[in-house]
């Protein structure tokens, strides 16, 4: 019974967090953007703005769900929805804390992988039964992009996996120590590529979550709106929504896997607000780069991907295994 | 690097970008047949704002056709304006006192820095960054607020007349133009270091959009897209019209012939432009600002009369054949972009989309133009 209390509590947690992520990261980018360049951003609604995101909620909810005539009307329905729900269920797995943790699982690393790559196939088939030639398109770019970086994110999780020995995404945030030059990023004594090794992921990490300059599934400039193009009102809600909840997950899996989860750069008081401190930083990095970046085309991209990052993970790979072999 | 040979499967559909899409900045719409992610044809169509500017020009007086010279061109417009004042003058033989044609000058490259200061942020919108975009605009629009204090209008100038322009600058267009200058000098500088510089935007226009000469010569060509192919012509230097040949500037041409060719054009032509400016503002005359006997109801001798100017994307030309009456037998305006762009089909064969919307950015279109 109290565990059902607990994680009926964490439920609710949980959706109050996300609601909240999702809707002022998207007043956070809007705002951060304004500042890039040379304008305000939102302002008129509430104070600095800050009311913007329930009115943008408000209008996308009031708008009528206009299904194309083109469109395979189940999947086009289902699409929306099946990009939300593992972002949704992933934030069970998150330690946000030593004992802010809904389930620990011992497993929460694939986990993570697992569900994350579901985002892939909901963006396809949202292409797919929009019935729009660009959006078929953007969906096509969008799964070719996700598996390419899969591929090098995995083979670098892999290395933290065997630096920690354990897929617990807790033990691996135990493993690092309470000070920052014990954060795996700076953890050369177990392998002297890690700082490289946590660019590779960050990299794959802004590709993952299909933001430019890797935003190949939107390519507003090329492909009119990508996958959502056909998308109108909530179905075009949970798109953003799901986008910045992806967000919010490749933040803290780079922040869980790099920079020592809710430990304490300096030793004193760790908890969830470092974690959230890291996390925040990471999401107003993506941010940043976002507005300043051009996109890259989805030649480059498969090209960064399959001649760079992979073989380099690879070799990074293999340097760590020999490194945990001999010393 | 196209596979377009080597692809075994030949398996092409239709894609129509635009009318309405983002990367066409109009109702330009370009029918697609695509190979995969690559381009097998792509044929422009036109005339989705067809507005018959030619016709108009034939059935309304000499005078009544003015308006129409700020809406072909919506972002040059003033060197359309000195064209048709070029001809109209040339046509009946006024002579323009000279701080009306320096007025013009100013303008005009105040007003070519501007189209340049768009093309540019648009076109790296076009690529997918957003950001350079508005800093283009915050340039714009002091461009525009002092283009506005002189000929009372923001985009669509009529300010020219025959014999001069409508209205002389006064001490604040000075003094605010020189200022200006000042403040821009260095944001061209800013613009490379946060955009040229860019490892992405390099990779995506590098070497993408080679455009020979001799396509450019085929199709007619003219302005950043021609002199991006290393051909030195400009009609300012070629055909030197109004005070042009006594101010000092370059034309700046770069012999690489890709998309960043014709981009580092225009970033240099708004360099260029500048120094014009300053040294038209340094030798401004003093005098009046129209010439004295302009006649109210213009007849025109009989005769074929042409006159060119190089606006903002090239060489813009006006033909007309006067029967001595008081409107035109036969107008014929040859606008950049209409050239520009009909070289797309030929030269975006076997690109990737991605690419071939590069390059049809690079040749900065301006649709009411092209379809007059």
């Amino acid at each position: 019974m109290n565990e059902l209390i607990r994680l009926l509590a964490y439920m609710l947690c949980i959706a109050a967090f996300l609601g909240l992520n999702l809707a002022y990261l998207g007043w956070v980018e809007r705002k951060g953007a304004g500042h890039f360049q040379r304008r305000t951003g939102p302002k008129e609604v509430g104070p600095y703005g800050l009311l913007q995101p329930l009115a943008d909620g408000l209008k996308l909810m009031s708008k009528q769900l206009v299904v194309p005539a083109n469109a395979d009307k189940l999947i086009y329905m289902a699409a929306p929805v099946l990009i939300m729900v593992p972002s949704v269920t992933l934030f069970v797995a998150i330690p946000f804390g030593e004992n802010l943790v809904p389930r620990e699982f011992n497993f929460g690393l694939i986990m993570m992988f697992a569900f994350a790559s579901v985002a892939g196939l909901s963006i396809l088939i949202g292409g797919w039964g929009s019935g729009n030639k660009y959006s078929l398109i953007a969906g096509t770019r969008a799964v070719s992009q996700n598996i390419a970086y899969e591929i090098p994110m995995l083979l670098t999780a892999i290395n933290i996996v065997m630096i920690s020995g354990s897929l617990d995404l807790n033990e691996i945030i135990r493993q690092q120590g309470s000070y920052i030059w014990n954060w795996n990023v700076f953890r050369l004594d177990k392998s002297i590529l890690m700082p490289v090794s946590f660019l590779v992921f960050f990299i794959c990490s802004v590709a993952e979550t299909n933001r430019t300059p890797f935003d190949m599934g939107e390519c507003e400039g090329e492909l009119v709106a990508g996958y959502h193009t056909e998308y109108g009102g909530m179905g075009f809600g949970l798109y953003m929504m799901a986008e910045y909840a992806n967000l919010v997950i490749g933040a803290s899996l780079i922040t869980i896997l790099f920079l020592g989860g809710w430990q304490s750069p300096i030793g004193i008081l760790p908890g969830p607000h470092w974690f959230l401190l890291k996390m925040y930083f990471l999401i107003w990095v993506f941010v940043w780069i976002r507005w300043t970046f051009p996109r890259t085309t989805f030649w480059g991209l498969l090209n960064l991907s399959w001649k760079y990052l992979i073989p380099f993970a690879m070799v990074n790979l293999l340097l760590t295994a020999l490194f945990i072999k001999v010393i | 690097m196209s596979s377009l040979a080597q692809s075994q499967l030949r398996e092409t559909f239709e894609l129509n970008i635009g009318p309405q899409h983002p990367a066409t900045h109009g109702v330009l719409r370009i029918k697609v047949v695509m190979d995969g992610e690559y381009i097998d044809r792509a044929e422009p169509i036109l005339g989705y704002i067809h507005r018959m500017h030619e016709k108009m020009g034939e059935n309304r007086t000499w005078n009544q056709f003015w308006p129409n010279m700020g809406r072909l061109d919506y972002l040059s417009a003033i060197a359309y304006n000195h064209c048709y004042a070029g001809l109209m003058e040339r046509a009946l033989g006024i002579v323009v006192p000279e701080r009306a044609e320096y007025i013009r000058v100013i303008t005009a490259e105040l007003n070519r820095i501007q189209s340049h200061l768009l093309g540019f942020g648009a076109y790296i919108m076009d690529l997918g960054g957003f950001t350079p975009l508005m800093y283009a605009m915050d340039e714009r629009e002091q461009i525009l607020d002092l283009l506005e204090s002189v000929t009372g209008s923001r985009l669509t100038y009529c300010y020219f007349r025959f014999g001069g322009v409508y209205n002389d600058i006064d001490d604040d267009f000075i003094t605010g133009t020189r200022a200006f200058l000042k403040r821009f000098r260095p944001q061209i500088d800013l613009y490379h270091k946060l955009v040229t510089g860019n490892v992405i935007l390099m990779d995506r226009l590098i070497g993408i959009g080679p455009l020979s000469p001799e396509i450019c010569r085929k199709y007619g060509a003219t302005g950043p897209v021609l002199r991006g192919s290393g051909i030195n012509f400009d009609i300012r230097k070629n055909e030197p019209y109004s005070v042009y040949p006594e101010l000092d500037f370059d034309i700046p041409v770069y012999h690489e012939c890709d998309s960043m060719a014709r981009y580092m054009v225009r970033m240099d032509e708004m360099g260029q432009s500048c120094r014009i400016i300053e040294q038209a503002l340094n030798k401004l005359p003093e005098g009046p600002v129209m010439a004295e006997k302009v006649p109210k109801a213009l007849k025109p001798p009989k005769g074929d009369y042409y006159y060119a100017v190089e606006a903002a994307r090239g060489m813009f030309s006006m033909r007309t054949v006067s029967d001595g009456t008081n409107n035109s037998y036969r107008m014929r305006l040859r606008s950049p972009t209409y050239s520009n762009v009909s070289l797309f089909e030929e030269a975006s064969r076997g690109m990737l989309l991605s690419d071939a919307l590069a390059f049809l950015g690079s040749l900065d279109p301006v649709i009411p133009e092209m379809d007059r």
